[in-house]
């Protein structure tokens, strides 16, 4: 068995509104092993995205225990997170979340300036070379399309080298052409780079395509 | 990538909003250092005008002391005469180390003027007396005066330039029609003096019809501290008053006192509003990237981070708002004396608007504090963001 990465038990987020509490996530048991490739499926307002945050060390748990790396977050401060999501967790949007101001190749380099690691502009190019941007390095978000755009994400995402690869409906803006170009580019990083990769999707199609699927509903994962 | 290139093409990207708010910072350090400027510049120009008066007192007849302040600067205006037996009873004051006695008379004259306007031109009688009191008074051309009563001037450098005169030459006298032989001409001294024309003390009373007057007496004592109580005790003479050098430099200062706190006040608001100017452009600016701040957030980014990225940019705006305000202050500090020259009662010679690179830096470093201090709040909040809060907030 592969090592685990990620580990939940009975995870619960809750958004606290003051007229009623709503469970986004409840009670979820998970395990992200090195090597996954899992595509968290279900309905809008079934909770993947808050799952998604929640592993990835974007926002604090209500209830339940979370691991990562083997480092128990789940009560963990927002500088402790911080530290996760340099050393091992890498992002993709669906909004691609660009910095607009920043070249192609600024934006791969950002995430190394936040982890304190030197500016390696050579792993950077051969990053964007991978996605198959090797031409547009230069370029700023305004100029390239939306497939481009996200191509400069997922670069940005690898550059720090990290564990887990999270993308949050990384497709959901593009047409479905450019939607399995872009998959095409986490399966490819999962099967030849041994990637640990965890994404949500709306598209069956692409959902087929991963090792694990897991369907969400109400905050709880469903059988299937 | 570094946090300072990233504060930097976000400014830069943003032109329009970036140079109005750099402008805004500019402005209000280019009031500041001049108003700063203007006041060392002043006090400076005046305490020279002073010290070159040679005098501690000048002992005057009766009348308003503006007035004396008036007439111990510029050497004319106003004139009122004393007897000059007032003169031969203090002369033998043990306390004074320098005395002479003067008698200013101003003759207007249609001609004069540098476009033949008409001016004043102003005479003062004299005794040798007065090159001790004024020993930098030294001379270009010629000497002293050859008798006591001779019909002879001495003229201030720029009274012979403005005449086109040179020793030998001869200077006439409106409206008493008397001729004087030019005897000297000083060298320039940077006060009143040298628009004046100067001859002996007995001609300039017998040609103007002032037998036994003067205008003043300059009186210089041996020891400064004895101001008090020689002013005092000349109280007792009917007829003159004492005017002292602190009171002059008081008086002057009391004038301009008014003007300049307006004008602090004025320098206070625009700091302020440069400040608040900034704050909401940086505040702006960070409300309106509050999702590229999220993902930053998403991608490594401490609170401390985000905190020094949208500091950096604060700093940068201030930065080049100072140094271009500085620029602007010590380019328009020429424009700026002349504005105030045509507003202020009585103005000194020297240079009003004094700009130092002391005073330059000073302004710098205030307007990095100033920096420092607008930048804090929108930083602050920039920081706190919570990274999904951030980036779902434009969904």
């Amino acid at each position: 068995m592969n090592e685990i990465l990620i580990d939940a038990r009975k995870l619960t987020k809750v958004y606290d509104l003051i007229a009623e509490k709503i469970y986004a996530v409840r009670d979820i048991d998970l395990e992200v092993r090195s090597g996954d490739f899992i595509a968290v499926m279900g309905p809008s307002g079934s909770g993947k995205t808050t799952l998604l945050d929640s592993l990835g060390c974007l926002t604090t748990i209500n209830a339940g225990s979370l691991t990562v790396m083997g480092k128990d977050v789940s009560r963990a401060k927002e500088s402790a997170l911080v530290s996760m999501r340099r050393r091992f967790l890498g992002f993709v949007f669906q909004d691609f979340l660009l910095i607009p101001t920043l070249t192609a190749i600024e934006n791969v380099l950002l995430p190394l300036l936040f982890a304190r690691i030197p500016q390696d502009r050579k792993k950077a190019a051969r990053l964007l070379e991978r996605v198959g941007l090797a031409k547009r390095i230069n370029h700023l978000p305004k100029e390239l399309s939306g497939g481009e755009k996200q191509r400069v994400a997922i670069a940005r995402a690898l550059i720090a080298s990290p564990k887990v690869l999270f993308g949050d409906e990384p497709t959901g803006n593009l047409d479905s052409k450019t939607s399995q170009e872009i998959f095409d580019i986490f399966a490819d990083l999962n099967k030849n780079d041994n990637l640990t990769i965890v994404l949500t999707t709306h598209n069956p199609a692409l959902g087929s395509q991963t090792k694990k699927l897991i369907f969400l509903k109400d905050g709880r994962i469903m059988p299937h | 990538m570094r946090s300072f290139s990233v504060a930097y093409k976000n400014l830069s990207k943003k032109k329009i909003r970036t140079s109005l708010t750099i402008a805004g910072v500019a402005v209000a350090v280019a009031v500041l250092v001049s108003l700063f400027g203007f006041d060392a510049g002043y006090q400076q120009s005046l305490n020279s005008d002073i010290d070159k008066l040679g005098y501690h007192l000048l002992v005057t007849a009766k009348g308003c002391p503006y007035e004396a302040a008036t007439l111990m600067l510029k050497g004319g205006g106003g004139l009122r005469y004393m007897e000059d037996d007032v003169y031969k009873r203090i002369v033998k004051d043990p306390r004074i180390d320098k005395i002479t006695p003067q008698l200013v008379s101003s003759v207007y004259n249609q001609q004069g003027g540098p476009e033949g306007q008409g001016a004043f031109a102003l005479y003062m009688g004299i005794e040798s007396s007065y090159l001790d009191l004024k020993p930098w008074s030294k001379f270009k051309s010629g000497g002293w005066f050859s008798s006591p009563d001779a019909d002879e001037a001495i003229m201030g450098y720029e009274a012979a330039e403005v005449e086109q005169r040179s020793v030998g030459d001869q200077v006439f006298i409106p409206n008493v029609n008397k001729v004087l032989t030019v005897r000297g001409i000083f060298e320039r001294t940077g006060t009143q003096d040298d628009g004046v024309i100067f001859m002996p003390l007995a001609a300039a009373q017998r040609i103007f019809g002032l037998p036994g007057k003067l205008t003043g007496i300059g009186i210089k004592l041996k020891n400064i501290q004895q101001i008090a109580d020689f002013e005092e005790d000349l109280y007792n003479e009917p007829g003159i008053q004492v005017v002292s050098l602190a009171q002059v430099r008081g008086t002057i200062l009391n004038l301009v006192a008014s003007a300049r706190a307006m004008a602090n006040s004025i320098a206070l608001i625009a700091i302020f509003i440069a400040v608040i100017g900034v704050t909401n452009t940086i505040l702006m600016s960070v409300f309106e990237r509050t999702r590229e701040i999220g993902v930053m957030k998403a991608l490594g980014a401490s609170a401390g981070d985000i905190f020094k990225i949208i500091w950096l940019e604060t700093i940068l705006i201030c930065i080049f708002g100072g140094l271009s305000g500085a620029i602007l202050a010590a380019a328009g500090s020429s424009l700026i004396e002349h504005i105030i020259r045509s507003i202020l009662p009585y103005a000194p010679s020297g240079k009003l608007v004094l700009i130092k690179p002391g005073l330059l830096l000073n302004a710098f470093l205030a307007t990095l504090i100033m920096g420092i201090a607008a930048g804090t709040y929108p930083a602050l909040r920039a920081s706190r963001m919570k990274p999904v809060e951030a980036i779902r907030s434009g969904e």
